[in-house]
């Protein structure tokens, strides 16, 4: 089967994001990439929680004193909607329906943003109330580039999104960008699993204690 | 017909963009082959003025400070930018011809990972240039690290950084390779050793490289950003460097020696005439020592404090890692057992391995006891264990390798005669250097010191490891003349070269035609060439009628990507410095550079291009030799 090739809902294949031999090296490198991100993640986490609360003096805010669990169950909530959205996403792009496809992608985008803005929010919130900064202790280190890892993911798979559907809007689906549209989908169910941690392992057990 | 005659002439220019763009395997495994090469000789130059440095006692032939920087960037240079490279020069050349592809899974990637590591390695060795080198070992314990001053240690965490991306994706395109591209018939349990190697190691970078990332990021944060992981009085921890570093850096051992492993395991088949003993055992060992690999990065630590628990859990583990290492020695030894046997270069490196890599293991184990540990730690015996290990069985695999896959690479072939000067220089150079050195560190000389006194027992060991670094300095002289000899002379000596070769890599002409097989070869069982020239055929049956081939395009945007990268790295270096305004435009522009070239790759199409069916049947009496 030809990438360029042109399709109708009934001669679509079945799995058309492994359809090509590019199709399905992408499919399985891809998997291999976010097992490697997993091990990244999984560093991130372990450096966090090594150096949770380790401020240099009392004055310096900890997590009990920092995180409301409102915004952050907001967040959370934004995060897993966009995950089901980009779901439908590909559930119209496995039936050849590029406009629905491109509507929920556009869905999924928008709480993306939100989510983001939130964040922006949230990191504004502690630099000036709390004084808790990347460069004011280690606790403060952990926390940023932990959770700002996930955000600088959040940006990529934002714009990845976006310029896939500007890129393609013309032109529809084809064997080409169907694995483009599905791998990108992929990233995006992955920064969520890693929030599902974050939520638990940063916010959960930090309100905690 | 346009598509193979215009790659056949091309001025000096032409053949420097060629390589520039290109995305073909085997060019890659060239410019790998090259960069790393150069690497090997800037870290053997390093090696050389710290055993001129150690000859005498009071010597100050380099000061103290510029000795340390010499000792960070030979093991530096020599882990992250000669072997690893070197290494990943025979996958790319070797790996996809052994299990029938027409190409690597990713070729636009895979040239994309040299850029990186290429534009890494010159960042890291810039440093030498641009205000002094790191000097903080090649451990960069973060300590030491953070109180080092000017920029070695910025040098060093970003160079890594770049070339370690390069590296990741290196990885990940092998294992799809191996997974998605074999040809038909070709299973997992008759992939060639090497090809199993390859695979088991690329898992290894993929599982080990993130925590060498995550760990660069924190000291870049820490010196470049204001950060405080590793700073004690903001809260950090100094000891989560040490566990980064060696979680990477134990499984990062077998990464490296594990493809010189497989390049072993095809060099004694083929020059004892007889299939590689316990083939299914080899698998499994290879696939246990990569599991058990990560298991085993505290022993690194032992002296850290630990504790006794810990430190009995990683010691027994570490000696676990003997087992399946021993069931390799012994299918080696019975590999060649009752063979019919020819002494050739490679053979000759094969057979040396064996003994150098066994008192590299037998001290490995030594030190795995944690009390013994706490004697050896820190000493030359440390230094003789690991140049055993990395020498005895990375290099001698490289060399080895490098004369036995040179007609492969180049359809010329070595001096014998030369090869073995060199053979016989570098190995008796070799024990020479690192065997006294156990002896010196049972005696209590620290590693790492820039120098010793006099009338301490010391001074004759030191003298003759110096006079045996000579010797290998030598033997790696002659083998770079006797490769510019045979490329003056360029004899092509065409198909199978060797006369035993027993995997498909050989059934082809070498060097390989650019589309590698006309036709897919149909895989019968393990050495399926061999099987075939038993029954007395000289081709592998192919496993499908003559057809249009699909061929990747060449790009020059990895190279953009990396530079983009290599650019940045300035910027984030130079921020942290008073009064440097334009670094952080630079570390803008890097990155929109880096950013840009993926956005424009993700949005240009690239379909490729096909070979059609006539032009490969017009391409047949040429043998497709170029």
């Amino acid at each position: 089967m030809a990438a360029e090739q042109k399709f109708t809902p009934q001669t679509w294949p079945e799995s058309p994001e492994q359809a090509t031999l590019e199709g399905k090296n992408k499919f399985l490198g891809f998997w291999f990439f976010l097992g490697g991100e997993t091990v990244l993640f999984a560093s991130l986490f372990a450096t966090y929680l090594a150096l949770k609360d380790s401020v240099p003096s009392d004055t310096h805010a900890k997590a009990a004193d920092l995180f409301e669990l409102p915004l952050v169950f907001l967040m959370t909530m934004l995060l897993l909607t966009s995950s089901l959205t980009s779901v439908f996403a590909m559930y119209h792009m496995k039936n050849y329906n590029f406009k629905k496809m491109q509507q929920w992608l556009f869905i999924t985008v928008a709480l993306g943003l939100a989510f983001l803005g939130c964040e922006i929010y949230e990191f504004n919130h502690y630099y000036h109330e709390y004084e808790h900064k990347f460069t004011s202790s280690a606790f403060g280190s952990a926390f940023y580039t932990l959770v700002g890892f996930h955000g600088g993911h959040v940006v990529f798979g934002l714009s990845w999104i976006i310029a896939l559907m500007i890129r393609n809007a013309k032109r529809g689906l084809d064997l080409y960008n169907a694995p483009k549209f599905y791998l990108a989908s992929l990233y995006w169910h992955f920064i969520d699993v890693v929030w599902v941690f974050i939520f638990t392992v940063v916010y959960l057990m930090g309100m905690v204690g | 017909m346009s598509t193979i005659a215009h790659t056949q002439k091309r001025g000096f220019a032409g053949t420097v963009w060629d390589y520039l763009t290109t995305v073909d395997h085997k060019k890659i495994a060239i410019l790998y082959l090259l960069a790393g090469g150069f690497f090997f000789l800037v870290g053997g130059i390093e090696a050389m003025m710290i055993r001129i440095q150690l000859a005498v006692p009071n010597n100050d032939f380099v000061s103290a400070g510029l000795f340390n920087e010499i000792i960070t960037m030979h093991g530096t240079t020599m882990i992250f930018l000669a072997a690893m490279p070197l290494l990943f020069a025979f996958m790319n050349a070797v790996m996809p011809l052994q299990i029938g592809a027409r190409d690597v899974a990713f070729p636009f990637i895979n040239a994309l990972g040299f850029w990186l590591f290429f534009f890494g390695g010159l960042f890291l060795n810039l440093s030498w240039f641009l205000g002094g080198a790191p000097d903080a070992g090649w451990t960069s314990y973060a300590s030491l690290s953070l109180a080092s001053e000017g920029h070695g240690i910025d040098f060093y965490a970003l160079g890594l950084q770049i070339s370690g991306f390069g590296t990741l994706m290196g990885g990940i395109n092998f294992l799809v390779t191996i997974i998605n591209m074999r040809a038909p018939g070709m299973t997992y349990m008759r992939m060639p050793l090497f090809t199993w190697t390859t695979f088991v190691a690329s898992a290894l970078i993929l599982f080990a490289f993130p925590p060498l990332t995550v760990g660069l990021f924190m000291l870049i944060f820490d010196r470049m950003f204001g950060s405080g992981f590793f700073d004690v009085a903001m809260g950090g921890n100094t000891i989560i460097w040490e566990h980064f570093f060696w979680i990477f850096g134990h499984p990062e051992v077998y990464i490296l020696v594990l493809p010189a492993f497989g390049i072993f395991s095809e060099i004694f088949p083929t020059f004892a005439r007889k299939r590689l003993f316990g083939y299914s055992s080899m698998v499994f060992a290879t696939v246990l020592i990569g599991f058990l690999g990560f298991m085993v990065w505290a022993h690194h630590m032992f002296t850290t404090g630990l504790g006794p628990i810990a430190n009995a859990i990683f010691a027994v583990a570490t000696m676990a890692i003997a087992v399946p290492t021993g069931i390799k020695i012994f299918n080696w030894i019975m590999t060649i057992w009752g063979g019919s046997i020819q002494f050739t270069v490679p053979m000759l490196y094969a057979v040396a391995f064996i003994p150098s890599f066994v008192m590299g293991g037998v001290t490995g184990v030594m030190q795995a006891a944690a009390p013994a540990d706490y004697q050896f730690h820190d000493t030359y015996f440390i230094v003789a264990h690991f140049h055993y290990v990395i020498v005895g069985g990375i290099v001698l695999g490289l060399l080895g390798g490098a004369h036995f896959y040179w007609p492969l690479m180049f359809g010329t072939m070595l001096s014998e005669k030369l090869g073995k000067i060199t053979f016989v220089l570098f190995l008796v150079g070799f024990h020479l250097t690192f065997f006294i050195q156990h002896f010196l560190g049972l005696m209590g000389m620290p590693r790492r010191v820039w120098t010793f006194l006099p009338g301490q027992g010391l001074d004759a060991g030191n003298l003759i490891s110096s006079i045996g670094a000579a010797f290998m300095a030598v033997g790696i002289i002659i083998m770079l003349v006797n490769v510019v000899i045979t490329q003056k002379k360029n004899i092509q000596v065409g198909r199978d070269p060797w006369k035993d070769g027993r995997t498909l890599e050989w059934s082809i002409p070498s060097p390989a035609p650019f589309y590698n097989f006309k036709q897919l070869p149909l895989v019968r069982g393990l050495d399926p060439f061999w099987i075939e020239k038993m029954e007395g055929k000289t081709e592998m049956t192919p496993a499908e009628p003559i057809g249009d081939i699909h061929m990747p395009n060449n790009s020059f945007t990895p190279f953009v990507i990396s530079l983009g990268l290599f650019i940045a790295a300035f910027g984030a270096m130079y921020q942290a410095d008073e009064g440097k305004g334009w670094a952080i435009p630079v570390l803008i522009i890097g990155m929109i550079v880096t950013f840009g070239a993926m956005l424009y790759r993700s949005i240009k199409d690239d379909h490729g291009y096909h070979i059609h069916k006539e032009d490969l049947l017009d391409d047949a009496g040429k043998g497709g030799t170029h």
